[in-house]
């Protein structure tokens, strides 16, 4: 037996589409053209680590379109946050039971995990494992960079009989049976103005603010297009390229708005009317195409209070997993 | 001394410096230097300034800093940093560091060169000549991972991009879109005319850098049989 054998692995059965490899994302490297990536949706993969005693930035897959079939070669301890995938699990003595989301579970050795599809169309789902997906790291980073190839499994979206290395870990967490809860989208995309926000009219500032915004179908991990009356500027403008940062809401020439998402381009040249906060980034991962989304106006005090809350919550989340497991004890024996 | 930048805020944790009237065509080369320069002391007080990403732009520069839960917002100390640091800044290259990019002109490695000496009204080794003798300066990085933005392509050899985009135009591509000319680190759809091609991969995820170009840096392309 190779050694690559004797380690805990999982392997692809069914891989759904652009279903990837990913972390908190690559930083530090944008001067060099390198994208962000990572997880669309932090909070939600953050949960699933937290859930298994993770650090809380380890990589774990993110979900995309089912339908996904996992086998676990050895015996595991996953979680599932995000969006509901109707997730199965098939043991190999002829189990076949429901997997609820927001809560560890141990499997045995040679388990079958199937997810079947995004309970809302288009929205993300996170798995996570003990000890986390083991690839390499690529320039700081297990993120997967669909678009420039890299990082990740084999730098792509996982394809049938790919097989994933997991990491060790020390923790035995078993969390209680509270699990974590799911955060919902509000489809309320708090914003900053944005550093070209003064070369759009009046009209455009109005209808930013005030219209619902259609999520058109083209959108992606680089980017949420949005369909409305577009937006004019004063006069036309050619700006010269700059650095643009996911969130960065850019409107070209065609005045409908794109919200820059995690595997954005390091720079662009389109005006930038306004900003998303960081605490709201995370409902990009989960906006259905042919839904609508508003833009509410807010100060840089509430993006700051409302990034704050988030890093307690997992602070505070961390905490309690912690002590749960320790009040229920091990009830694996192990 | 330098003329200050406008500074914008962008999102709540970066900031947008424009060191060049915002509607210029191109910054001026000294101008740009002096960027460099100032990106190289930024990057020695990248941990004190609690700097994520340092990123400069064609006559602008974007920060994006780290805040810890409960300290204040750093924008105004940052801001009065960078427009102390920029005083300073000279426009000159100060370490600069000369990349030579070997690269197979023509053929199938280049199969735009005919047209492109058509439009400019010269030989194809012309071009090649023109192209290859050539200091350009890395303006910024962008679009893709390792793709620089360079500047200083001769006036003759400015050529308006094709009609049809390629749908793919591949990896190590070296080629000409106006008045640009670059590298394609990796294959993508493109306009660009594509008048050669590099072994060199200007871009690696296994080495530590990853880019083979940076900011600052002069690249000299020289004409060469490349084995494939």
């Amino acid at each position: 037996m190779s050694q690559t054998d004797a380690m805990a692995s999982i392997d692809v059965l069914r891989a759904g589409t652009l279903c990837s490899v990913q972390d908190l994302g690559r930083h530090g490297r944008r001067h060099l053209g390198i994208s962000q990536c990572g997880a669309m949706d932090m909070l939600a993969l953050q949960q699933a680590n937290l859930l298994l005693g993770n650090p809380p930035g380890a990589a774990g897959l993110e979900l995309s379109l089912g339908p996904v079939q996992l086998r676990f070669t050895q015996a595991a301890r996953i979680a599932l946050t995000g969006v509901d995938f109707g997730a199965r699990l098939q043991t190999p003595e002829g189990g076949d039971v429901p997997v609820l989301s927001g809560h560890a579970l141990a499997l045995p050795a040679g388990a079958v995990l199937s997810l079947a599809r995004p309970a809302i169309p288009g929205a993300r789902g996170y798995l996570t494992v003990a000890g986390g997906i083991d690839v390499p790291l690529a320039l700081g980073s297990r993120s997967t960079d669909l678009k420039a190839g890299f990082g990740g499994h084999a730098g792509r979206a996982l394809q049938a009989g790919d097989k994933l290395p997991v990491g060790t870990t020390v923790s035995t967490l078993v969390t209680g049976k509270r699990g974590v809860r799911g955060f919902a989208p509000t489809h309320v995309l708090r914003a900053l103005p944005g550093p070209d926000y003064e070369r759009f009219t009046q009209s455009a500032h109005t209808g930013f603010w005030l219209q619902p915004w259609r999520i058109n179908t083209q959108s992606n991990r680089m980017g949420l297009r949005l369909n409305g009356a577009p937006l004019a500027l004063r006069s036309a403008v050619n700006l010269l390229s700059a650095g643009v940062l996911p969130g960065d809401v850019q409107v070209p020439p065609d005045g409908l708005p794109i919200v820059l998402g995690v595997d954005c381009q390091t720079t662009g040249g389109y005006p930038r009317i306004a900003s998303v906060i960081q605490a709201d980034l995370w409902q990009l991962a989960h906006l259905s195409p042919l839904t609508s989304v508003y833009f509410q106006p807010v100060t840089h005090a509430v993006a700051q209070q409302a990034l704050e809350r988030q890093t307690r919550y997992l602070a505070r989340l961390t905490t309690r997993l912690l002590v749960e497991a320790g009040a229920e004890g091990r009830p694996d024996g192990r | 001394m330098n003329a200050a930048p406008r500074i914008t805020r962008l999102g709540e944790d970066a900031l947008l410096c424009h060191f060049t009237a915002p509607d210029d065509t191109a910054p001026p080369l000294p101008v740009q230097q002096a960027l460099w320069q100032l990106c190289q002391r930024l990057e020695a007080e990248r941990a004190a300034l609690q700097l994520r990403e340092i990123v400069p732009g064609m006559g602008n520069l974007l920060l994006r800093w780290t805040r810890p839960p409960g300290s204040p917002c750093p924008f105004t100390s940052l801001q009065a940093r960078v427009l102390a640091l920029w005083r300073a800044c000279e426009a000159v290259a100060p370490t600069q560091r000369v990349v030579t990019i070997p690269v197979r002109y023509g053929g199938e490695a280049g199969p735009d060169l005919e047209d492109v000496a058509h439009h400019c009204g010269l030989s194809p080794t012309k071009v090649i000549a023109l192209h290859s003798q050539a200091d350009y300066a890395v303006y910024c990085l962008g679009f893709q991972p390792g793709f620089a933005y360079l500047g200083g392509l001769d006036p003759r050899l400015h050529t308006p991009r094709r009609d049809t985009p390629r749908l793919a135009i591949p990896a190590g591509s070296v080629a000409i879109g106006g008045s640009q000319t670059g590298v394609y680190p990796l294959s993508t759809p493109g306009g660009w005319q594509v008048i050669g091609h590099t072994a060199l991969p200007l871009f690696d995820p296994t080495t530590e850098a990853g880019a083979l170009l940076q900011p600052g840096d002069t690249v000299r392309f020289v004409p060469a049989q490349e084995a494939t």
